[in-house]
């Protein structure tokens, strides 16, 4: 021991002492600020049953939270909160109302904290929120299925038709699956943002979506090239897969929630919807692999992996939704789809040799029936 | 006057429960209100606020309010005029106006509704008025006196720090109020700065109707028989978005729901009823399963309206409601806004008819 070493421990030592000094000492006093703390509070969850209305909140405010007195439709109710006491930032607690609510008719809760800030959380249209059970789990699995796997499966199963086509046909289909994929790419974001905007600010439901896209997209560019060159048939399907499977992902959570929350009615104009929309995406999955020889283990598993996920986010979005996490996932399966895009158009210039761009009037007309085929099913299916 | 003087301290006795003993003692204009409840709290199967505000850190009780009457420092003047005087300050403080929830409330000597001004028709009030707020504030009184007295901005407005003494005959005999009339005018109503002023009738000045006008006199024979209660119709906007969170009657939620007010059945009931509600035009007392006479703005020794059991006042409108339980079964009879919307936010009561 010589000397000290000054100029490793100073800067730890520094930041611990302003750490310090800001917190013992609000700067905000330095101008003579003495602002009421910021009160934030957003429910995650909704559960209606026998029992009343139960509802999971996050608080988000500046200092712990409490929730005072309860209003609901402009009455004050007695309530349970667990855990009972202030909600800490971050933090999350079941409020459970014995509030007769009345099926199919809007309801409107409203939270009043200790110093008087109403909270407001509207209740579209009330429905019984289905128990967990085996029958609930099986039936939402069936709504899943309908419209995951078996659509794409049902466009997959299109693969002969797509066999006989010439050069020009399979450039078509191509530049449509791009198109197709495109629509997806938008559409998925869209629904991440518009989830985010449901999550605890705090979280930044919209920088989940981003930083997911960004961080799914490189890495699976790592991934898929690490043997040095962009991948090709059946590892460009499976991309394909993975990518429309988290889309289908985004979907069941989204069709999940809104049944939950019943502002979706079940209805076989929706499957039928749901089908024609996905028929497009399996698809899209085969198109790379016309060259090769299919074998049916190959087409099953890229059918489970791009429909299955559906099934997933059924049941999440019907029994254990929160915001935050949605965002994020279909922030990765936005990062997913942009990478499958990538790595299709690499694919599709590299088929057309030296002298041809792949840019062409065919190519162009093929991406706009995509876009559109994709859009005008949407039509169906989006509320 | 010294006998209520005396009625307000066993009621402050009584807070600490060892009042009720007493108050059972003496004859009451209104039946000591326990702090037990003798009744089961009305909860309405869950709608109700949840919990209990406390009265004691508030600095007042709702159940004392209700019978609460300050007759002020008494005196005669060489002319033979009675002297009433009072001490009032504007003070700006927190209070629970429901359970858990506080209020940036500005007040009269620290409640709401401020104290209860109760004096006879052509006493001499002489209010010494002081501003320990850091606005602007004024006492506007609702009864006949001169443009000097009237308490609006510039006239005998109190600065933060100031005293103004107000001193005027008061007139007409009636159920009035004061409130402060400072700009910017609803924020400094709702905000808490209301009370009642009750001018009782001088007999004397009613040959016609001596029995009535000493029945309404407070301290007389005629008058001990009365059960007689202020209620001040109020509510609360506690996220300042001119719409109200909290509606009562004497500022607390559901406070007579949850203990009941005790009547007794045989000795009839008189309530000084006033709307001070602000931001909803109008306001209601609905009376459940019996009938009262109503004596608007109590200006008048007969009812203006006879045997209705709903009344509807706009804001700062009040008048005298009278009924009698004689011959009624025991038990508990509801009465609230019948805008129901009031009575689910808080404005709903209960008395409990004893015998």
């Amino acid at each position: 021991m010589t000397t000290l070493p000054w100029r490793w421990v100073l800067p730890p030592i520094l930041l611990a002492g302003l750490a310090a000094l800001l917190l013992t000492m609000s700067p905000a006093r330095l101008i003579n600020l003495n602002a009421p703390p910021l009160e934030s509070l957003i429910v995650e969850r909704t559960v209606l049953d026998d029992q009343g209305i139960s509802l999971k909140v996050r608080a988000e405010g500046s200092k712990p939270m409490i929730i005072a007195q309860v209003q609901v439709d402009g009455a004050y109710w007695a309530f349970t909160q667990q855990p009972p006491g202030p909600i800490r930032r971050l933090a999350t607690a079941t409020v459970q109302i014995p509030y007769l609510w009345v099926k199919g008719e809007a309801h409107h809760v409203q939270f009043l904290t200790n110093t008087g800030v109403v909270i407001a959380h509207p209740i579209e249209v009330a429905l019984p929120t289905p128990g967990l059970s085996l029958a609930t789990l099986l039936g939402y699995g069936w709504l899943g299925l309908y419209v995951g796997l078996v659509p794409v499966g049902l466009g997959m199963l299109c693969y002969p038709y797509l066999k006989v086509l010439g050069q020009r046909g399979l450039t078509f289909v191509l530049t449509l699956t791009l198109g197709m994929l495109a629509f997806l790419l938008v559409d998925t974001l869209q629904e991440g943002l518009e989830l985010a905007g449901k999550a605890a600010i705090a979280f930044q439901g919209q920088a989940l979506v981003w930083l997911g896209a960004t961080v799914a997209c490189l890495a699976l560019f790592a991934v898929g090239r690490h043997r040095g060159k962009p991948p090709e048939g059946p590892a460009l399907s499976t991309y394909m897969a993975l990518g429309i499977g988290l889309h289908n992902l985004g979907e069941g959570l989204a069709i999940g929630t809104a049944f939950a929350l019943g502002e979706l009615a079940l209805g076989s104009f929706l499957v039928i919807g749901f089908t024609l929309h996905n028929l497009t995406e399996g698809l899209g999955i085969v198109a790379p692999l016309l060259k090769q020889k299919l074998r049916w283990q190959t087409f099953v598993a890229l059918a489970a992996l791009a429909g299955l996920p559906a099934v997933v986010g059924l049941w999440v979005g019907a029994f254990a939704f929160s915001p935050h996490w949605a965002a994020l996932f279909l922030g990765i399966g936005a990062g997913a789809i942009l990478q499958v895009i990538v790595e299709l158009s690499t694919y599709l210039q590299q088929r057309h040799q030296p002298g041809n761009s792949g840019m062409s009037y065919l190519s162009l007309f093929g991406f706009m029936t995509g876009l559109i085929i994709m859009y005008s099913t949407a039509l169906m299916v989006k509320f | 006057m010294d006998w209520h003087v005396q009625r307000r301290s066993v009621l402050g006795a009584g807070l600490l429960g060892a009042g009720t003993w007493l108050g059972r003692r003496f004859s009451q204009p209104a039946l000591a209100q326990e702090r037990a409840p003798t009744a089961p709290a009305l909860h309405h199967q869950g709608m109700t606020t949840l919990g209990e505000v406390d009265h004691l850190r508030n600095g007042f009780d709702p159940h004392v309010l209700l019978t609460q009457w300050d007759e002020g420092r008494v005196s005669m003047l060489s002319t033979g005029q009675r002297l009433r005087e009072y001490d009032i300050a504007a003070v700006e403080r927190e209070i629970e106006v429901a359970p858990g929830v506080f209020y940036p409330a500005w007040t009269y000597n620290g409640q709401v509704p401020g104290p209860t001004i109760r004096v006879t028709e052509g006493d001499r009030i002489r209010i010494r008025f002081t501003n320990q707020g850091t606005h602007l504030h004024t006492l506007h009184f609702h009864g006949i006196h001169g443009a000097k007295q009237d308490g609006i901005p510039g006239v005998m407005e109190a600065a933060p720090g100031q005293t103004v003494t107000y001193e005027f005959d008061a007139k007409p005999f009636g159920c009035h109020l004061y409130h402060c009339h400072s700009v910017p005018f609803k924020r400094h109503l709702h905000k808490g700065l209301y009370g009642a002023f009750i001018v009782d009738p001088d007999p004397e000045r009613h040959p016609d109707q001596t029995e009535v006008a000493r029945s309404r006199l407070l301290g007389s024979p005629e008058n001990q028989r009365w059960q007689e209660l202020l209620m001040v119709m109020n509510a609360f906007d506690t996220n300042f978005d001119e719409e109200n969170e909290v509606y009562a009657v004497n500022s607390i939620p559901h406070a007579y729901m949850k203990q009941p007010i005790r009547i007794e059945r045989d000795r009839p009931v008189r309530i000084y009823l006033i709307n001070v509600t602000e931001f909803d035009p109008i306001n209601s007392f609905h009376l459940h399963a019996n009938f009262f006479d109503y004596y608007d703005h109590g200006t008048t020794l007969t009812p203006t309206h006879r045997t209705i059991d709903t009344v509807m006042l706009c804001q700062a409108q009040r008048g005298i409601i009278e009924c009698s339980f004689a011959d009624f079964a025991p038990g508990v009879y509801m009465f609230h806004a019948h805008q129901a919307e009031f009575a689910e936010l808080g404005w709903m009561s209960a008395f409990e008819v004893v015998v």
